[in-house]
């Protein structure tokens, strides 16, 4: 299997684990603000979106470890990667271009990645110490225990600056994936000129759902729910 | 000298070797605008001779841009700012009275410089012996047609091979890859037949010395496109990706 290490250490290799953990964040997503919406419609429909995952208790286990590696080998190989990369912009005598033009050859999305994924990565460790936290663990306020979680995300949502630190996130969130989506593809090979740009507009279309979907909750939270307003 | 001549500013940098501080040295120069850049530096470098100062070390060859000796970061991009165009067509009339440029080498760890503006892209070289090539005698030239190759095949496989190996890829990318220049390297004998008994050793091989030398990985940020005087396709990079996983996943040979 010594062959199967050196590629995915090869830099084409860190690429395509990127690109596939990308891509299986990708899907998560979707399904996490799917069954996220159900917010909208009230106490009950949520607390009845979470109990029922509930009842298949075990394969969310299952999946959440699986998430866990995900998150863990994106999360390494991008440290890595820019690690890497930032050692062959030339040595101290050498050094970066004093005048840089890279804001005329390349978007922004795609030169702040590093930038985008570790403030979604500040914003993921916040998450999971929150939310997960009082679902799964322990709430001190006892909701939880009887199921009513909807007040748990009502009343972390009326907190101002955790509302606006969600919002800020997964406003970056949407840049990530607006250069992330298209650039899995190119990495696994499949730009074609009759598919790829379809594909860069539907990743754009992807990431201003996320963003939009994902930033509705805490702002109707805190100025239309909570009555903040 | 004509009167029509436009005042530059000009800050170039200054490197007496790879181990040695570099720094910017600012010159004023009155320029023709039919003359390239290069033609510029060489009237500033008759001058500073005279004076006797020593010159700028830029390298240039065929100055009319398919042999991709030439290449200076202008204002921050690789062959200045002007789509497709090698640093030799590079013309003065592109500035305006008054201008300030600043003129830097290709910035790369794999690129070390050797003096000012001429850096060593003898890793090019060494990427293309590791597989850049056919290892059979192609013979005299064939009978046209001996081998059908579709025209959407051929003009793909030309437009790779028109890479000149300038290494403004390289210069353009954040992570300093050299990915472009050797995906272009790699699609010109994918496409073709001649290039199939070795397709998937090539790559292999090019990839793992394109590696080895330093070069960075992809962030797909399509600069190196932008930049690239020939105007080379990243979708030769996304063609070498799909060979490589291809190889990796299908092939024996490791
Ligand atoms: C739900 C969260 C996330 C999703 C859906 C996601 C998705 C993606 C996708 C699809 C790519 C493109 C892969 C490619 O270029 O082939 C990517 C690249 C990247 N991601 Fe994430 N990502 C997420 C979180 C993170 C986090 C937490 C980090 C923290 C460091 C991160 C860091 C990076 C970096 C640095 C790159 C660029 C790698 C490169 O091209 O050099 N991402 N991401």
């Amino acid at each position: 299997m010594g062959w199967l290490w050196e590629s995915l250490n090869s830099s084409i290799g860190k690429k395509i684990v990127m690109a596939v953990t990308g891509i299986f964040l990708i899907i998560f997503l979707i399904v996490h603000l799917i069954g996220n919406i159900t917010l909208f419609f009230g106490p009950d429909a949520f607390n009845g979106y979470v109990s029922t995952l509930d009842v298949v208790k075990p394969l969310i286990r299952v999946i959440e470890v699986v998430l866990l590696a995900v998150f863990i080998f994106h999360i390494f190989n991008g440290l890595r990667l820019w690690l890497e990369n930032k050692k062959t912009q030339g040595g101290k005598f050498f050094g970066k271009y004093r005048v840089n033009a890279s804001s005329e050859n390349s978007s922004f999305s795609s030169r702040t990645m590093i930038i985008s994924g570790s403030i979604v990565f500040i914003f993921l460790v916040l998450h999971l110490g929150t939310f997960f936290w009082r679902f799964n663990v322990h709430d001190p306020q006892g909701y939880a225990d009887t199921h009513q979680y909807f007040f748990i995300v009502s009343e972390l949502f009326g907190i101002w600056w955790y509302s606006a630190l969600y919002v800020i996130a997964v406003l970056l969130l949407g840049f990530h994936l607006n250069h992330g989506f298209q650039s899995a593809f190119q990495t696994f090979g499949w730009n074609n000129k009759k598919y790829f740009p379809l594909i860069q507009k539907f990743g754009t279309v992807y990431a201003i759902i996320m963003a939009l979907g994902f930033a509705s909750m805490p702002v109707y939270f805190f100025f239309f729910y909570g009555g903040n307003l | 000298m004509g009167n029509n001549n436009i005042n530059l500013t000009l800050n170039i940098w200054r490197q007496e070797s790879a181990e040695a501080k570099g720094d910017f040295e600012k010159f004023k120069v009155s320029v023709s605008p039919d003359a390239s850049i290069l033609e510029m530096l060489d009237e500033l470098n008759n001058k500073l001779e005279k004076e006797g100062k020593i010159p700028i070390a830029f390298e240039s060859d065929c100055r009319e841009g398919i042999c991709g000796t030439c290449g200076l970061v202008v204002n921050g991009h690789p062959h200045g700012a002007l789509p497709k165009i090698a640093t030799c067509q590079l013309h003065m009339r592109n500035f305006k009275d008054g201008e300030t440029l600043y003129i830097e080498p290709f910035r790369a760890t794999a690129f070390k410089i050797i003096k000012d503006l001429i850096v060593d892209r003898s890793g090019f070289d060494e990427i293309q012996q590791a597989g850049g090539y056919i290892s059979f005698n192609t013979g005299s030239a064939p009978d046209a047609n001996a081998v059908p190759i579709p025209k959407e095949i051929a003009s793909l496989a030309l437009d790779a091979a028109e890479c000149i190996g300038c290494g403004a890829c390289v210069a353009a990318c954040k992570n300093s890859s050299a990915m472009l220049f050797v995906a272009a390297k790699v699609s010109q004998f994918a496409l073709l037949p001649q290039g199939q008994p070795e397709r998937y050793e090539r790559v292999q091989a090019m990839i793992a010395k394109m590696d080895e030398l330093g070069f960075g990985s992809c962030s797909n940020t399509y600069a190196c496109e932008a930049e690239c005087p020939k105007g080379i396709s990243v979708k030769n990079i996304a063609r070498m990706n799909r060979d490589y996983i291809v190889s990796k996943v299908t092939k024996e040979t490791v």
